[in-house]
């Protein structure tokens, strides 16, 4: 599903260049539930958003289900995002003044899918995570572990073949981190690529498979 | 993209949920359009008032009296007096092809001097005019009873007179009918046979209507004019120029009256046609100030709204950066930010536009209703293509407002945005 072969990047700060990955060779078959761990400033996160076409890379090729992403303009870029990839965020990042059931319904917007179809699927996976009744709700109006199961929501409902969650437990107690993670393995239980960034180890221990990233190379893949 | 009701569901709610945000920048559209409407409301109101005050005569009219002549000739010593004579009507018109009507004219009294006519004990004072009938294509005053002066008036010296509303009213009784009355002039008494009003207003009106018209013929004989004519009107025929008519008619009349041909200043002369032309252009100029004035307040309300935009796009930055991560295209995004300026431009100008229509129509409405008469200021009206031309503007000035902030919002790497904090 993915593969990613002498992957490079590097950021400029100032004066000073950054090569935030080294020579980084991944391979994620479809359907493992994996997590990256590694400290803050190791370039997990870079990587994730490499992986999830948010970003760019200097050297080396990363294929998506076979797809070289590569160059690719904003618009391409955006129409793999929509199709392949679901995301999860560390912060939500719900839009505030739309319900619930509106922001788990986004994805499907920009699928042309039509209005009545995509509340009908937002309502439907919202009732697989328990939420139908907060479909009205604005997110403000929800606790941290209903927006982040929200999130997951609008992060499955175009169902995409991978997820990607960036630190999604960050911003949670650990009763609902618990509730999360066991929510994401569920989710891979249906056959689909969860990746998960993390730097907290008992999150990465409920996965099948933990790469461990420090100063941009894989010092750990377990 | 743009009948897609999907994207205006989004548009809708977008501006909802931001009601403040949106409210002011409509604002500023708002105004601008408005004020432009009245604004060319109130300059359509002045140009009809002052074309009203103008429609006394035909913009194609000439006037030409006599002065002291400047410069000898033949003979004659310059500062010489001379008079217009009946012969020169006759020579006008056989000679001058570009003339349509000639009216010679003479006068007797003026505007607000000693009392003049009188009838059963009540007396005014008023302008006598000796006249041809042609001068009703000139003066372009309304019969509102009788008859005006005819041929066979002046053939045979009748001594009939046509007055104006105002001595109707100075000599008169309310109600009676002044047909076939009497009135008396410089002790001469006239028959009434038709009574005039104008379309002037204020003082003009007033002066125009203490006018009463004798025939030309009869003036001559009851006051002792011999054959002098005090001056010409004139107009010229359709497709020649007024001026040029007016040069050779009096080339004419120099050659009648030993006057050196480059002496201009022994005539007096007054054209519409130049005066008119004149005024045109000072409304060509008051129109051009109007549109500038205009178009700046409305251009000051499109910055407004593309740098509320541009704050917005900013605050927005974000959830744009979400929207894109959840596959929203460049393209869509631009999309949904120039229509969202759009239609906030448009539906605030529109607004603009209606609110100001309608304080013209109302002001409009209310002068009328009230029979307020200004003087240089009447019916004011928004014409519908200035209303056209500048809704066009507005959502085009909209689109272009829309542009930049539009572009700001997909330049940001999706990464970058969605990591923002506001």
């Amino acid at each position: 599903m993915i593969r990613i072969q002498n992957l490079n990047k590097s950021y400029v700060v100032g004066n000073t260049e950054m090569h935030v990955l080294k020579n980084l060779e991944v391979h994620i078959q479809a359907g493992e539930l994996v997590s990256i761990m590694g400290s803050s400033g190791s370039g997990k996160s870079t990587l994730l958003n490499i992986i999830g076409i948010l970003d760019s890379y200097d050297a080396g090729e990363y294929y998506l289900d076979n797809v070289l992403i590569k160059n690719l303009n904003e618009s391409k870029a955006a129409r793999l995002r929509n199709q392949l990839i679901g995301f999860v965020f560390q912060s939500f990042n719900l839009i505030s003044f739309k319900n619930a059931m509106e922001n788990v319904a986004l994805p499907l917007y920009y699928q042309k899918v039509s209005r009545k179809e995509r509340n009908k699927r937002a309502l439907a996976y919202l009732d697989k995570l328990g939420l139908l009744e907060w479909a009205e709700h604005m997110p403000n109006e929800l606790s941290g572990g209903q927006q982040q199961r929200v999130a997951i929501a609008r992060a499955m409902v175009s169902e995409p073949k991978i997820i990607l969650a960036d630190e999604p437990t960050g911003a949670l107690d650990s009763k609902t981190s618990h509730d999360v993670i066991s929510l994401f393995r569920e989710i891979h239980q249906t056959g689909i690529t969860v990746i998960i960034v993390t730097h907290e180890s008992d999150i990465a221990e409920r996965t099948k498979r933990v790469i461990q990233i420090r100063d941009g190379a894989i010092i750990a893949d377990v | 993209m743009i009948f897609d009701q999907d994207s205006w569901q989004e548009i809708i709610s977008t501006l909802k949920k931001n009601k403040l945000r949106s409210l002011m920048t409509a604002f500023g559209v708002f105004w601008g359009i408005f004020m432009l409407m009245v604004m060319l409301g109130t300059g359509t109101g002045l140009e009809h008032g002052v074309t009203q005050e103008l429609s006394d005569r035909a913009t194609n009219s000439v006037y030409i009296w006599t002065r002291k002549t400047s410069k000898p000739y033949q003979g004659f010593p310059r500062g010489r007096h001379y008079h217009f004579v009946n012969e020169d009507i006759e020579k006008i018109r056989r000679n001058i092809p570009g003339v349509e009507h000639l009216a010679p004219r003479n006068k007797l009294g003026s505007y607000r001097t000693t009392n003049n006519v009188v009838r059963k004990g009540k007396a005014g004072a008023f302008s006598i005019y000796g006249d041809y009938p042609a001068i009703q294509s000139i003066l372009l005053q309304k019969i509102t009873k009788g008859r005006f002066i005819n041929h066979l008036d002046l053939q045979e010296k009748r001594k009939v007179a046509v007055i104006g509303s105002r001595v109707y009213k100075i000599l008169f009784e309310k109600g009676d009918d002044p047909l076939g009355k009497y009135i008396q002039i410089r002790g001469v008494f006239f028959k009434v046979i038709g009574v005039f009003a104008t379309n002037r207003s204020g003082d003009d009106e007033e002066e125009d209507t203490q006018t009463i018209f004798i025939p030309f013929t009869t003036f001559q004989h009851a006051f002792n004019y011999g054959n002098k004519v005090g001056w010409f009107a004139m107009t010229s025929e359709k497709g020649t120029s007024a001026a040029i008519v007016e040069e050779k008619v009096m080339a004419l009349l120099a050659r009648n009256h030993h006057i050196a041909p480059d002496d201009k200043r022994a005539f007096g002369r007054w054209n519409a046609e130049i005066e008119h032309n004149k005024i045109m252009d000072v409304f060509f100029g008051v129109e051009a100030l109007i549109w500038f004035v205009g178009i700046s307040t409305l251009l000051a309300g499109v910055i407004g709204v593309s740098n509320i935009m541009l704050i917005v796009v900013k605050e927005r930055t974000r959830e744009i950066g979400i929207r894109r991560a959840l596959g929203a295209a460049p393209r869509s995004i631009i999309g949904q930010i120039m229509l969202e300026t759009i239609s906030l431009t448009s539906i605030a100008g529109y607004a603009g536009l209606l609110a100001g229509v309608v304080m013209v129509e109302i002001s409009s409405y209310f002068m009328a209703k009230g029979g307020i008469k200004m003087e240089l200021f009447r019916n004011p009206e928004v014409d519908l293509n200035a209303a056209t031309i500048a809704l066009l503007v507005l959502i085009i000035s909209g689109a272009i407002a829309g542009l930049i902030p539009a572009h700001q919002a997909v330049n940001i790497k999706t990464v970058d945005a969605i990591r923002t904090e506001i």
